[in-house]
């Protein structure tokens, strides 16, 4: 009983931890960047209304805010959904990164853009995010086909690797033959970015992330029973055929969020599940994927911050911050388990 | 009524049928291990038992009723199993993985009530595994490990348990401590206990009901006394070199081959481990003299070239003395693993010295061979 009051403890205090972390990164986001806002200023914008209709009003709540509440809940998004990635395969370095799955979201949505701005149109917040998603549903049909084929996690992941490379390549070409003022914009996203988001596109990505986030939870029970493999889930009553669907489905959803509005960001899902476990020091689904979902929004905040900062007023594409302070990560974890576990 | 019943059931892997016609017969409070050899399709039956793989016909009852009818909750109430794979966890304590077996009871979001609780401990405490409770289930031994996915079937609170080679990588303390939780679930609580076993001493002693399975068909279902025979074994797992002993359970390697190079005076169990320590090294051998009731005969008569022995429970004669002592010139050493006589073989004393008035040599040690 001793060690379970101690247990109780430790959730707390991690979640305390992380609820002051994020709050922390929020402010550090708002007060940094060229305006030279002071930190004592950015709270009484936040909380007081003061300095309405002057400039460090309108940059706090028109451009940070928004940025910052969309790098907050993609980055959510990312750490869940490499969690349920991981989960589906019993792999703790899958991720929609990783198994291509980001890649062909970006290879679908960039052939969905040139067409549409080819005829004229635009592409609407929520039609972006169903093209990306269609693209995962695609990448993760062909990594499941492959699945069905091999039993090697290892022999997987380079398939993934592979299909990541491959639709890199077809969105290139794409680009390629855009029209001009299309190549900029496309070529940028490709890269990857939390810039530019207003709040129209914040409500779109809170609508997606926070339902398909919402959804997980009512999955807590199967995740939790599938740690202990296929073969005992089906013993105990569990259907793993549709689980795994909704696993899927509710996984590329969130990675679809992520590339409609940000491009592909590496490492993220991978990293975030991994330190979230050390964190709790569990595995279990109740407790990881709140806490995914919390030091994932606060893993790409500091990213941003990084990205948007460092080499002020040149910013950095997200993935080259999350892949230098995530791939360190990922390397450690391999390292220090146990030979032949992957 | 049986608990578990086949009728005509056919198992196999993706639609090709590897074991057809299967029918069994189970009741309550029995354990019942299959036997045969690797890749004989023990796992394949228990994976169709358990709904793990689909049955390619025929049907399966469980308590009178047809699995096909019962919902995967339903048959997760009544039927639990431990798996042969070796289960690889992340940050997982054992606890939780014996809670996993509340699965079919607890709500939609997995809560375990007060009465959940009590049934894990009482699980944990059933295997001896509640020091392990709060432990990491990756970072414990193999056997409790075992332990642990046995606490976790029994908190299913099942009517039937499915183990598919329970005892694979176990030492033998852990074998006999599993073996013997699962002897104390059919008794105290009646679940029917349905196991495979490589161990054929242990299947004679665990279990009530042995099934043979062999290739391609279930060949012989009975209790150990009945099936566990010496011929049956040699059949059942094609044993050329070796041979298996019904009575103890044990196993003994390939014959020496060859003319007897010693001879081995042996008796009253004295014999076994020289018998043995021969074979090791190659080394063909002729051995007696005693009666056929005796420990040393059982060993003997798998190994030795020649055996002298005499009808159980009858004094070694003088005739049977004379025969033994020719074969002794025949090999040319002799090897005393007994020197103590009774009154039944005082005639094996005459090897000794008919030994030293023929200047045979009597060797001390193996080595000497």
């Amino acid at each position: 009983m001793k060690e379970k009051s101690r247990r109780l403890l430790r959730n707390q205090l991690c979640f305390a931890a992380l609820a002051v972390l994020l709050f922390a990164a929020v402010v550090a986001n708002i007060w940094a960047g060229s305006a030279g806002i002071s930190v004592g200023d950015v709270f009484k914008i936040l909380f007081t209304g003061a300095y309405r209709g002057e400039a460090a009003h309108t940059i706090v709540w028109d451009i940070r805010m928004p940025r910052l509440t969309a790098a907050a809940l993609l980055g959510g998004a990312l750490g869940v959904s490499g969690y349920l990635i991981q989960t589906y395969f019993r792999n703790p370095i899958a991720s929609p990164f990783v198994l291509g799955i980001s890649s062909g979201a970006k290879m679908v949505l960039a052939f969905v853009v040139v067409i549409a701005v080819n005829f004229g149109g635009s592409m609407g917040g929520v039609s972006m995010v169903l093209a990306s998603f269609a693209g995962s549903l695609l990448a993760t049909g062909f990594v499941l086909l492959c699945a069905g084929r091999t039993k090697n996690m290892a022999v997987l992941l380079v398939v993934g690797i592979m299909i990541g490379y491959i639709c890199s390549a077809v969105t290139d070409l794409i680009i390629t033959f855009a029209k001009d003022e299309q190549i900029v914009n496309l070529t940028y996203w490709s890269m990857g970015s939390f810039s530019g988001k207003e709040w129209g596109d914040v409500a779109v990505i809170a609508c997606f992330v926070l339902a398909a986030f919402l959804g997980t939870l009512l999955l807590v029970k199967p995740i939790s029973a599938f740690r202990l493999g296929e073969g005992y889930a089906q013993s105990m009553g569990m259907n793993v055929r549709l689980f795994r669907v909704l696993l899927l489905l509710l996984s590329s959803l969130l990675s679809a969020c992520v590339v409609a509005y940000a491009g592909p960001v590496s490492f993220v899902g991978i990293a975030v599940p991994h330190l979230t476990k050390r964190m709790f020091s569990s595995s279990k689904p109740s407790l990881i994927l709140p806490g995914s979902f919390l030091l994932g929004a606060v893993f790409c905040l500091v990213c941003d911050l990084v990205a948007r900062t460092v080499f002020a007023p040149t910013e950095l594409a997200i993935s080259t911050v999350t892949a230098v302070l995530g791939a360190p990560v990922v390397i450690a974890m391999l390292l220090s388990r146990r030979r032949g576990e992957v | 009524m049986s608990k578990l019943s086949a009728e005509g059931l056919s198992v196999g892997y993706g639609g090709k049928v590897l074991i057809g016609g299967i029918s069994l017969s189970l009741n309550a409070g029995e354990v019942v291990t299959l036997i045969g050899r690797n890749g004989a399709g023990k796992s394949t039956i228990l994976k169709s038992l358990t709904r793990q793989l689909q049955a390619l016909g025929g049907r399966v009852y469980v308590d009178g009723a047809d699995t096909k009818s019962l919902s995967d909750r339903q048959f997760a109430e009544k039927v639990s199993v431990v798996l042969t794979e070796r289960l690889k966890t992340e940050r997982m304590t054992c606890e939780e993985v014996v809670e996993a077996g509340r699965y079919p009871y607890t709500d939609f979001f997995g809560k375990l009530t007060p009465k959940d609780r009590d049934v894990v401990r009482e699980s944990l405490q059933m295997v001896g595994a509640e020091p392990l409770a709060e432990r990491s289930f990756s970072a414990i031994s193999d056997g409790q490990r075992q332990r642990v996915l046995l606490a976790r079937a029994i908190c299913q609170q099942p009517q039937i348990m499915v183990l598919d080679e329970p005892t694979s990588y176990l030492d033998i303390r852990y074998k006999i401590e599993i073996l013997g939780i699962l002897r104390r679930l059919a008794a105290e609580r009646k679940m029917l206990i349905v196991l495979s076993l490589h161990e054929l001493d242990l299947a004679a002693k665990v279990s009530d009901k042995i099934v043979c399975v062999e290739g391609d068909r279930v060949c012989m279902a009975g209790a150990p006394e009945e099936v566990l025979c010496e011929e049956m074994i040699r059949a059942l797992y094609g044993l050329q070199n070796g041979s298996y002993n019904a009575l103890f359970g044990s196993v003994e390697l390939e014959k020496p081959q060859g003319e007897a190079r010693l001879f081995v005076l042996a008796g009253g169990g004295t014999g076994i481990p020289v018998f043995r320590a021969l074979q090791r090294r190659g080394i063909p051998f002729s051995c007696g003299i005693f009666p056929e009731n005796d420990v040393d005969f059982q060993v003997a008569r798998v190994l030795a070239q020649k055996v002298f022995s005499v009808p159980a429970f009858s004094r070694v004669t003088e005739e049977a003395a004379s025969r033994a002592c020719e074969e002794l010139s025949r090999a040319g050493k002799l090897y005393a693993a007994c020197k103590t006589f009774g009154e039944c073989n005082a005639e094996c004393a005459r090897l000794l010295s008919f030994a030293k008035e023929r200047g045979i040599p009597e060797i001390l040690t193996l080595s000497e061979v």
